[in-house]
């Protein structure tokens, strides 16, 4: 499998991305700076977190039209897979490859913390290792995480069941308690129509290695390493 | 030719940010607020002269960049 992560001044999960994939695929991606349009050719593009342009305008607003976006968005609409966690999701809406926006979180509050998500939509290239309705433990680690777009989108996303995660309790009940930054219906991550693109606001990557102290994470690598093997 | 551009959050979306405001207003004394929106206003000063053509192209620049129209509006006021 060759990924690309693209590299905006200001991302700052890069290297655990980076360090994730070579975990799962067995060898490094391509490290692609923001500035450069000439992509190679790749399986996977990974839009990582951080605080790319320092949030200007709003978050994500800026490098949404860096130069290498507009060939993220071409290769995304041709079906290669795209993930973008946190900032990456962010960038993934001000590009228009999902639908909504992130909005400052409801408490006003920097939120770096674990929590829990259930797996809603298994049938995926990102989520294929995990079962539908599994309870993981990730950490969000994020200022504008709270997912909002208006009630026909949100019911155009339940209807084709294109929300990947949704923030629930340890027990996996998904309730207004378990909701971190006011998220639309407890929306952790969702899927464009076509089910290529990812984004997600936690981080996978910060959980992908015992060391780490959990591997929740990990599945969604391994996933995306099985499912290109198996389309190669 | 100098545009302003005030954006705003649209009616019905949640403005904690003005929310925070309207209680440390509150706390300090001033009464008879009944909502606080906060919102952003940018200056451009344009070398356009011709006020149609600056409007449109402010605009375009709101839609692409300057204002995110899920969530928000945006108006623009021109100065010749």
């Amino acid at each position: 499998m060759k990924a690309a992560v693209i590299v905006s001044p200001g991302s700052n999960c890069d290297r655990d991305v980076q360090v994730a994939l070579r975990q799962s695929a067995g060898a490094d991606p391509i490290m692609h700076w923001h500035g450069d349009p000439d992509l190679p050719y790749v399986d996977l593009i990974v839009v990582p977190g951080g605080f790319s342009y320092g949030d200007y305008l709003r978050a994500g607003a800026m490098a949404a039209h860096s130069p290498v976006i507009r060939e993220v968005v071409a290769r995304a609409n041709k079906g290669v897979p795209v993930l973008g966690i946190c900032n990456g999701f962010q960038i993934l809406t001000e590009c228009g490859l999902l639908p909504g926006v992130l909005m400052r979180n409801a408490g006003l509050k920097f939120i770096c913390r674990d929590v829990d998500l259930r797996v809603e939509a298994a049938d995926t290239v990102f989520t294929r290792a995990y079962v539908n309705g599994q309870i993981i433990r990730i950490p969000v680690a994020h200022n504008e995480g709270n997912y909002f777009a208006d009630e026909d989108t949100l019911n155009r996303l339940d209807g084709d069941n294109r929300v990947a995660f949704r923030y629930c309790t340890p027990d996996g009940e998904v309730i207004a308690r378990a909701n971190p930054n006011g998220a639309s219906r407890n929306i952790a991550g969702i899927l464009n129509e076509a089910r290529n693109v990812l984004g997600m606001m936690p981080h996978p990557e910060r959980l992908a290695d015992a060391a780490l102290g959990g591997t929740d994470g990990r599945p969604m690598f391994d996933s995306l390493v099985e499912a290109l093997a198996a389309a190669a | 030719m100098k545009a302003r551009v005030h954006i705003t959050l649209k009616n019905g979306v949640l403005d904690p940010q003005g929310k925070a405001i309207e209680h440390a207003l509150g706390g300090l004394g001033f009464s008879g607020i009944n909502e606080v929106r906060q919102g952003k206003y940018i200056e451009l000063d344009l070398r356009e002269t011709d006020e149609t053509s600056a409007r449109a192209a402010v605009e375009a620049m709101c839609e692409k960049l300057l204002a995110n129209t899920v969530i928000e509006n945006y108006e623009i006021d021109l100065d010749a």
